[in-house]
């Protein structure tokens, strides 16, 4: 690790947003280089100086009265019956139709946005974990062909059971696994290799939106294939041209269906 | 059938009980985004109306981000409505300048610059609302709003990766400002 690395890390470190082999590695980093050192120790500080102010205050008690005015009335008493369908505007309180429809349209948007956003965010993390996974010494946690080592190795360290297909023969050779976080989450990630390029199949329980269909993307250079199988989510990275990778992407999903594959 | 006549009542408490135990929050985050507090007032309002229409459909995230997400949204509209070049996301140009700006450049750390000066709870708001957007709204959603980096994302509608950078960028800002401040000094560097 570097220190530009370290300097955006450490406040990952501060922020308990690290997981453990990143934390070993800044903490690993700190322990040689003084400038880091007392950079940690310096935003550390600032940072409980920080949680020890009260930064955050109350809200002013007649807004809250402002913004209960404003909701529907939550009656005490069992509301009675009506047999009219209670009118929205009533609700608004008054609020002009046009308003409402607008404000609506608006916060569809953000719904929508924030759907997406999930996705690419995971989408993002993939990637990022499939650059950290090609690092010296950081590809395999299990460094096996034999697919019968690989899967085992999963147990107990990811809850699923990830499929772990030998394709060799169809030229993509099985590397090994390796335990990889995504979104904060344990994943198992199967290691891939054609020619010189390594595949990435990140297999969890729940990643990203649902996909029947396989869903591309490139980041960075890197293209993603995302697509939901089998109750698992599987994710796809590499720098292999697209067709090479919609061909493996194929050749998994294939295996997976010819029956209780390995 | 028979529960029809309740639905809009129970809705109205369980949108109650979910949203408004977040109004501090909710004000906080607009104190820091409208650096006023009458316009953060009406925000936060405008925020909880459009949360409230929008209920039916709310499906998470976890309600403390969506509605952090509505409130930014809410002001970013209004800075747009007045034409001023601070919107929230609007923030390619600060964020080219603050690169530029000195903060990379820190000298070396000794050991006793690594000591803080001292602030009242006062003066510390006001550094933090004196930083530029987006590194703003990235310190308060994380340090007072106390959001997951994922969190912060999501309200802010950029990478994880994006939000450290911006993290990073903005506490060394602060530090800057923090250690330039007037105050009560414990071990300042002569």
């Amino acid at each position: 690790m570097n220190c530009a690395e370290c300097e955006i890390l450490i406040h990952a470190l501060i922020d308990g947003e690290l997981d453990a082999g990143h934390a070993r590695d800044v903490e690993a980093h700190v322990a040689t280089c003084a400038a880091c050192a007392e950079k940690l120790k310096s935003f550390r500080a600032m940072r409980d100086a920080m949680a020890e102010a009260d930064l955050k205050g109350a809200a002013p008690a007649q807004l809250r009265v402002r913004i209960e005015a404003a909701l529907p009335p939550v009656p005490a008493a069992a509301p009675r019956r009506q047999l009219l369908q209670p009118s929205r505007r009533s609700f608004f309180g008054g609020l002009a139709v046009g308003t409402a429809l607008s404000a609506a349209v608006a916060a569809s948007v953000i719904v929508a946005v924030f759907r997406n956003d999930r996705e690419a965010i995971i989408a993002d993390e993939v990637v990022s974990a499939h650059i950290r996974s090609l690092q010296a010494g950081h590809l395999m946690d299990v460094e096996t062909g034999d697919q019968h080592t690989v899967k085992p190795w999963f147990n107990g360290k990811v809850d699923v059971a990830p499929p772990v297909i030998d394709l060799t023969a169809q030229g993509f050779t099985l590397l090994g696994g390796r335990l990889d976080y995504i979104g904060g989450e344990p994943v198992a990630a199967v290691v891939y290799q054609r020619r010189k390029h390594v595949i990435n199949l990140f297999v969890a329980q729940r990643l990203g939106a649902e996909h029947a269909a396989v869903a591309a993307s490139t980041i960075q250079g890197y293209n993603t294939r995302h697509w939901t199988e089998q109750g698992l989510d599987f994710w796809a990275v590499s720098d292999l041209a697209p067709d090479e990778l919609d061909e493996f992407a194929r050749k998994i999903s294939a295996a997976l269906h010819s029956a209780g594959s390995s | 059938m028979t529960g029809d006549g309740n639905a809009e009542p129970d809705r109205a408490r369980r949108f109650r009980d979910a949203a408004l135990p977040y109004l501090d929050d909710v004000f906080a985050l607009a104190r820091y985004l409208m650096r006023d507090a009458a316009d953060a007032e009406d925000a936060v309002q405008e925020c909880y109306l459009r949360a409230w229409r929008h209920f039916d459909s709310y499906r998470g995230p976890a309600m403390k981000p969506w509605l952090l997400a509505i409130l930014r949204n809410v002001c970013n509209a209004e800075f747009a409505r007045r034409g001023r070049q601070e919107t929230v996301a609007d923030c390619a140009e600060t964020e080219q300048a603050a690169e530029q700006g000195p903060m990379w450049q820190e000298a070396p750390a000794s050991p006793e610059a690594v000591l803080l000066r001292r602030h009242d709870d006062d003066t510390i708001r006001r550094l933090i609302a004196a930083l530029p957007q987006p590194f703003r709204e990235t310190i308060v959603l994380r340090e007072v709003n106390d959001l997951s980096y994922q969190e912060i994302a999501a309200v802010a509608g950029v990478p994880v990766g994006t939000v450290m950078s911006r993290l990073a960028r903005a506490r060394a800002m602060l530090r800057s400002a923090w250690n330039a401040a007037e105050g009560p000094t414990s071990g300042a560097t002569p």
